[in-house]
């Protein structure tokens, strides 16, 4: 199948519906507009759902009752929509319900502005709502990943009864790029536990309130040996040029962009320097992070925020190896040039001048 | 009495088959419900189950269960349950109903739920006319939680959060649901009832019964409110709640038929026609087409743009970047296109990165391009500065100031505007800028920009416009250089 | 019992055991004959009583009472169509 070219946001959705996504509840709010706008031309065409909600509040607990009723269904929001959210997502993540919620983050808090920022990372990755619960939560870093990750996260949504946050960034919802779609779309199926109107499925109930202590306690630790097996089965990360790298950068989505250019650079600098990118950020790639102390002298988490992502970082290492921050915010990217900056400023704090000779000539 | 005598009997009235023999789900007592003795619900939940066992809908019921003593129906009711967040059940029942459209989906409130915390969601899905069937149980307390005041609690009435009693003053009136919804143009039945004596027992089951039916035909939306007692919370002996449903609560809620246009409306089809799946990709505009293979002819070994187009809102900044990004994926390069997001937005400006490239595209940001394409000044002001030494600056005006001009940079600068009103539209300045770039970097063979600019724009007139542009703006270029040379 | 022509048109069955002694039966019965009994049940509730005879068949006592299966009311065969979808029971044992 040829490439062709498209915007995230659209991408994202396309790849829903092949997806067998059959229902999209949503609010309108910039930068994720685009979404639900492209849901709305498309779903009615393919014979799924489009409804327009009063509220994110509204069209969270839609989306409760859509998969509820057996069907693969997605929203898609922005920060002041996905705190609003949060009530249904601990409702749907309670009640073991399946679904995909597209956050296409921007800056905060408040009303903040409509420009790309990755500060929603505590409230999703942290799980932003009340009780014992976590949303597995999946990082594009291009439009080729909106539609492959998409796929996944309805994937793990149904694999883990769980709902599953495709966090991207407005860059990433807004370019470009060339994308290839699977040929064929997924069938549509009733899973066995919904309640769907029919005899089969007539004493199916879905519920997250549980009266008797013991019983809310073995709810909430039978959601917590899932996260454990998903933390062990679904962490991913993206390394690049790591296997040497005693500089490591870590950054998800439009950031990941950056580091892997300024990669390039440091490289031919002579700078060991090195990118992980986490795919996943809950579960977070602790491992993969750790699996680096061998090499890695320094960690550096480059965000757009004031430093949500970077204390995953430093729980994964623990100590280990020391954790150094940049981020920007406001709409505000940390420019090729500013992580350059640090990179050499790295350099020359953590590695050892003869290895970075050494480096220098092997690239010569 | 014996058995001869009862057996020339039959049951006229007994336990729903919607009910649960047993209730299992409860965790003790499984044989009664939690409801305080008196309570109202037990008679709607009653009055529910018979309307379901009449209609035969058993296995295509749906309950919504929402928070208060509500939330517990999926104890009793033999049906499909969902149980739902405080105040969101009318929601949850729209997605339950659109996506089974053939299940009979009730939404089971209590007044704290309905009017209070989920007035915007019944609200909604009330004039959205959705299919299903609202039961309303009005006592006029938050009755689960301890007798807090809500929208229907009384003037004058105490309560927990209101000691001295409702005061129009503090809390304001009561809130009457029935009558709001009937003012919306899609309900197609909305009755009020009451609890207050046999009378009033009997038409609620009728109501009840009614609203469920109207679903079952594909009617619409039905809400029946129910005045309902909580001897609990009120302090009442069952027989004294009942008559305070009747002789007060009956003076702030009348009861009656507030809408009824079940006469009117038609049964909706809910049996809509759905592609086959192999018809998806094609409805979802994704292209089927071969991709091409082999070397690309007329393009250079090697590219590596970055390319920032700059200028103001409807100067077709956007276009510009988005025919080149077509045109290289067309010639078989990576490319990218990154608009100008975010404050600037708003403000009247607009810019986008473009990258066209041999090797995979790490960043899509370009922060220092190889090529500026500014429209008009401030663009060029903003941006001139991070242009890469050897690179490009491309301007819409006479001369490039020679502040904005650093050594190693190349520029054309030209008004281009004025040239594109000469061939017949201020609006095709885009692509004489983007001919005279493309002449000047000579990476995009014309064919490739010719089949991206025709899938770009829709208009006749523009496409012919456009075209004839491209090549003006090369030829711009070319006389330039010539013009160079000969000064040389 | 007397013969056929004097039977009641309706028969109560009460269940001592769903019920909650609320009342609304006895005060809903046009014909008063339902009441509250003197002891109380395994739960601590005056339950309602059949007075034996009586019973017109008319059904409010079953809206009446908020307990789904505390009340069975059984008509006379042959009268008014009811809710009970034509079962017919055989009872051992008296009401």
């Amino acid at each position: 199948m040829r490439k062709q070219l498209m915007k995230g946001n659209d991408a994202l959705m396309k790849s829903a519906i092949l997806s067998g996504c059959r229902a999209f509840y949503g609010y309108p709010i910039t930068p994720a507009s685009e979404i639900v706008e492209t849901a709305a031309l498309y779903m009615p065409r393919i014979g799924g759902v489009f409804l327009q909600a009063e509220s994110e509040v509204a069209a969270i607990n839609m989306l409760y009752g859509a998969a509820a009723a057996g069907v693969r269904c997605m929203t898609a929001s922005s920060g002041p929509g996905m705190s609003l959210m949060q009530e249904g997502m601990s409702y749907l993540a309670g009640a073991e319900l399946p679904c995909v919620i597209a956050d296409i983050t921007r800056s905060g808090p408040g009303l903040g502005n409509i420009a790309a920022e990755q500060s929603d990372y505590n409230q999703v990755v942290k799980g932003g709502g009340h009780g014992n619960y976590r949303t597995i939560v999946l990082a594009p870093h291009s439009v080729q990943e909106m539609v492959d990750l998409t796929a996944l996260a309805f994937e793990l949504a149904d694999r883990y009864r769980n709902p599953v946050v495709l966090l991207a960034d407005g860059f990433i919802g807004q370019m470009m790029e060339p994308v290839e779609f699977p040929s064929e779309a997924t069938e549509p199926y009733l899973p066995r536990w919904a309640v769907a109107g029919t005899a089969a499925a007539r004493g199916n109930l879905i519920n997250s309130l549980h009266l008797d202590c013991d019983e809310m306690e073995g709810h909430s630790r039978a959601l917590e040996a899932k996260y454990r097996i998903a933390d062990q089965r679904e962490a991913r990360a993206e390394e690049w040029r790591t296997d040497d790298a005693e500089i490591v950068l870590v950054g998800y989505g439009i950031v990941g962009r950056i580091l892997k250019a300024v990669t390039a650079e440091a490289r031919a600098e002579g700078i060991p320097v090195g990118v992980l990118r986490p795919i996943t950020l809950y579960p977070f790639p602790s491992s993969k992070i750790r699996n680096l102390v061998n090499h890695a002298r320094v960690f550096a988490a480059v965000e757009m925020s004031n430093g949500q992502m970077v204390d995953d970082v430093r729980l994964a290492l623990n100590g280990a190896r020391p954790v150094e921050f940049l981020g920007r915010g406001g709409g505000n990217v940390p420019s090729h040039e500013e992580v350059m900056r640090l990179v050499r400023e790295l350099a020359s704090n953590f590695l050892a001048p003869r290895a970075r000779e050494t480096e220098h000539v092997a690239h010569v | 009495m014996s058995n001869e005598v009862l057996a020339d009997y039959d049951i006229a009235q007994c336990k729903a088959d919607a009910f649960y023999d047993q209730y299992d789900r409860k965790g003790e007592l499984q044989h009664q419900t939690h409801y305080c003795p008196g309570c109202g619900h037990g008679n709607i939940s009653k009055m529910l189950a018979s309307a379901i066992d009449d209609l035969g809908i058993q296995d295509r019921t749906i309950l919504i269960n929402p928070v208060g003593c509500s939330v517990f129906g999926y104890y009793y009711f033999d049906v499909g349950n969902v149980q739902a967040a405080h105040g969101r059940a009318p929601a949850v029942a729209t997605a339950v109903k659109r996506s089974r459209p053939h299940s009979i989906v009730v939404s089971y409130q209590g007044d704290g739920d309905l009017s209070a915390i989920g007035s915007a969601e019944i609200l909604h899905a009330a004039n959205r006319g959705e299919n299903i069937t609202a039961i309303f149980v009005n006592n006029a307390t938050y009755s689960m939680t301890g007798g807090q005041a809500g929208p229907t609690t009384l003037i004058g009435q105490r309560s927990t959060t209101t000691p001295n009693g409702r005061s129009a003053a503090n809390e304001g009136y009561p809130l009457r649901v029935s009558e709001l919804l009937s003012t919306l143009a899609a309900p197609v039945y909305i009755e009020r009832v009451g609890l207050g004596n046999n009378k009033q027992i009997a038409q609620a089951a009728r109501a009840i019964r009614r609203a469920v039916e109207n679903q079952v035909r594909g009617l619409g939306f039905s809400l029946i409110e129910i005045l309902s007692p909580c001897p609990t919370i009120w302090k009442m002996t069952p027989v004294e709640a009942q008559h305070w449903v009747r002789d007060v609560m009956e003076r702030t809620y009348p009861l009656g038929v507030f809408c009824d246009r079940t006469k009117e409306v038609e049964p909706r089809n809910v049996d809509l026609p759905k592609p086959a799946l192999s018809e998806i990709p094609a409805l979802l505009e994704i292209a089927d087409t071969v991709q091409l293979a082999g070397e690309i002819p007329g393009v250079p070994s090697v590219v590596d743009l970055h390319i920032r187009v700059a200028g103001f809102g409807g100067q077709g900044v956007l276009l510009l970047g988005e025919v080149l990004a077509e045109a290289g994926l067309n010639a078989g390069l990576e490319v990218s296109w990154l608009p100008s997001y975010g404050p600037e937005m708003r403000s009247g400006t607009s810019n986008c990165h473009v990258r066209l490239s041999h090797s995979p595209i790490d960043s899509p940001m370009v922060s220092s391009p190889n090529v500026l394409i500014a429209m008009n000044e401030p663009s060029l002001r903003k941006f001139s500065a991070t242009v890469r030494p050897g690179g490009w600056i491309l301007y819409n005006g006479d001369a490039v100031p020679q502040e904005c001009l650093q050594n190693d940079i190349h520029s054309l600068a030209l008004p281009f505007t004025h040239l594109a009103d000469e061939l017949g539209d201020s609006r095709i300045t885009n692509m004489l800028m983007l001919g005279a770039l493309l002449e000047i970097t000579g990476v995009l063979p014309q064919a490739h920009v010719d089949s991206a600019l025709s899938s770009l724009v829709k208009s006749a007139r523009f496409l012919s416009l456009d075209r004839s542009a491209l090549q003006q703006g090369r030829s711009l270029y070319r006389e330039r250089q010539k013009a160079m040379l000969l000064a040389e | 019992m007397a013969d056929a022509e004097n039977r009641d048109r309706g028969q109560l069955r009460l269940s001592e055991d769903e019920c909650k002694g609320c009342g609304l039966c006895v005060e809903a019965c046009a014909f008063k004959v339902i009441s509250l009994s003197e002891g109380l049940n395994h739960y601590g509730y005056r339950t309602a009583m059949y007075a034996g005879a009586g019973c017109s068949g008319c059904g409010i006592c079953f809206l009446a009472c908020p307990e789904p299966g505390a009340i069975t009311v059984l008509r006379l065969r042959g009268t008014a169509a009811a809710h009970g979808r034509g079962r017919v029971i055989s009872i051992p044992g008296a009401a």
